[in-house]
């Protein structure tokens, strides 16, 4: 988001706008294909050793606090994703699924979630690793940038006001009206946009860009500590997990509010970085604003 | 009529659909294409030149006793169908011998006393396998670089090679490493795990241990070190078992 094309007078919304600078639809895009590809190539990764664990070791005959598997009950087979010690069925979906060739296969994650589509964990390893370094890179150049051109200072930086619980309280109560700013201030982000981008810029990814190295035999040589700040190279696989579940989080719920912000003019500002202001809706008679969403 | 009316729930599980899998089969055929793939594949030189450039003679954690897995998974072989070795195996290795050879001045026929009354080396180690799965062990052996030493390498050797007794999948199983991580202190030829004798499941009676990279690296039953100067022109000439047969990367580091 620009600061200054934010317009001085004061608008009911209608005119269109730049928002966003090209730095941010640039790295917006690369880094959306980036982590899908991630995603995806990751949980073919996965699927070699479906189990999840804590502490430094963890393998077979070591208890998992996650897994994915299938078993036989009452000559039924069946698939399951087990917490802890708490399971549920996933028949289906994941543990035991159909593949494209409409074969029952055993795997963790179903073809049409993992690349490549046929389990092949070398040649997920040969795309999980290379577009990691489009990843870091991107990501490394991208805050840079956004410091030099002020873009975290002005649009992310969360201040001493916004932290407050009544105001952050304000803003929940105001997604969940689904009532969202017209006219200028809609080029503001409000603090929960705010916390979402600032945690998945300085939480999230960095998270995962860490873990990933964490993994690394060779890193861990000259990076002990990559690994020891999670507690051991297998917790710091399970952060990797947990950290790419809360991603696909933020994708979804990113997604429905691009979806209830208006879909069209949202994906155009991220596009050609024009965005038309969001007009004020006048409230009919005997109908409260939020309910003409 | 109204059969022919999509409704939008099906228009989007349909465009989500179609998009996946347009979006797989994508990323597919695009793996097909050689210079996509070699591009992708270009990153393990990469990941050689960074890691080489921030950590060349790093050691790997070592750790204590209480940090050891209970359990340590054997994986790859557990088994070799040899009659050679079998008979070895048979006669706890006494007659047996490792053959050092190749790009050498010097080859060298050690058995297996000889290369347990060499200085010794033990480490706790964490093994990591490239399915993602971590055990700890220790493991006792001779450091392969003053073997290389009393060999003598010869100036054209660039790789080592380590030949294994096993087929795996009906191939036989070996692998290689440079002369950076051969003489890096914690590459050693392990006898013992865990205080005794190699298992066969681990690799009786020599396994290399190559600390900073993945358990496919770290060949078990080798019979016979080779200095090579190119890789080319042994077995599938990509330097290794996984590295042939299923698009391994040869640099394990990562």
């Amino acid at each position: 988001m620009s600061g200054a094309a934010v317009p001085a007078v004061r608008s009911g919304g209608g005119e269109v706008v730049r928002r966003h600078r090209l730095s941010t639809r640039l790295w917006h895009w690369i880094n959306a294909g980036t982590l899908l590809v991630m995603l995806m190539s990751g949980l073919m990764i996965f699927n070699a050793h479906p189990r999840l664990y804590w502490g430094e070791y963890g393998a077979n005959y070591d208890a998992p606090w996650l897994k994915i598997s299938s078993a036989r009950a009452a000559g039924k087979e069946f698939g399951y994703l087990q917490i802890g010690n708490a399971r549920i069925e996933t028949t289906g979906v994941l543990g035991l699924w159909e593949d494209q060739d409409g074969r029952m296969q055993r795997r963790a994650v179903p073809y049409w979630a993992t690349i490549p589509s046929r389990y092949s964990l070398a040649g997920a390893r040969i795309w999980h690793l290379a577009f990691a370094w489009v990843l870091a890179v991107g990501l490394l150049l991208y805050l840079l940038w956004s410091l030099v051109n002020r873009h975290i200072q002005r649009d992310i930086h969360i201040t001493r006001a916004e932290w407050r619980p009544s105001h952050i309280w304000h803003d929940i109560e105001a997604h969940a009206r689904l009532r969202f700013p017209t006219g200028p201030a809609a080029l503001k982000y409000n603090v929960l946009q705010k916390l979402a981008y600032a945690g998945v810029l300085f939480g999230l990814l960095p998270l995962m860009i860490l873990t990933g190295l964490a993994m690394s035999p060779g890193t861990d040589a000259w990076f002990p500590l990559a690994a020891e700040v999670f507690g051991g190279r297998q917790s710091a696989r399970s952060v990797h997990f947990i950290c790419a579940f809360l991603l696909v989080l933020f994708f979804l719920v990113h997604m429905a509010m691009v979806v209830l912000a208006g879909p069209l003019n949202e994906v155009r500002s991220m596009i050609t970085g024009r965005y038309r202001l969001p007009a004020e809706k006048p409230a009919p008679a005997g109908q409260m604003p939020e309910q003409a969403v | 009529m109204s059969r022919l009316i999509l409704s939008r729930r099906t228009l989007i599980r349909v465009g989500a659909a179609g998009a996946g899998s347009l979006l797989l089969s994508g990323c597919d055929r695009l793996f097909e294409n050689p210079a996509f793939r070699h591009t992708l594949e270009g990153a393990e030189d990469l990941h050689m030149a960074t890691q080489r450039a921030l950590g060349r003679n790093a050691l790997a954690r070592e750790f204590t006793e209480a940090d050891m897995s209970p359990v340590f998974r054997a994986n790859g072989s557990r088994e070799v169908a040899d009659p050679v070795y079998r008979r070895h195996l048979a006669q706890g290795f006494a007659q047996w011998a490792l053959r050092v050879e190749g790009l050498v001045e010097k080859p060298l026929t050690l058995p297996l006393d000889t290369l347990r009354s060499m200085p010794q080396r033990t480490q706790i180690t964490r093994h990591d396998c490239v399915e993602g799965w971590s055990a700890i062990g220790q493991w006792t052996g001779p450091r392969l670089g003053p073997l290389l030493d009393l060999a003598g390498l010869k100036p054209q050797a660039k790789y080592v090679v380590f030949h294994c007794a096993d087929l795996y999948h009906g191939r036989p199983y070996y692998e290689s490493i440079d002369l950076v991580d051969a003489f890096h202190p914690q590459t050693i030829l392990a006898w013992a795990m865990n205080g005794k004798p190699l298992e066969q499941a681990h690799g009786a009676p020599l396994r290399l241990r190559v600390e900073r990279q993945l358990g496919y690296k770290h060949a078990k039953f080798v019979t016979r070190i080779e200095a090579v100067a190119s890789l080319d022109g042994i077995y599938g000439g990509k330097g290794g078992y996984w590295e042939d047969n299923g698009a391994y990367a040869w640099y394990a580091g990562i």
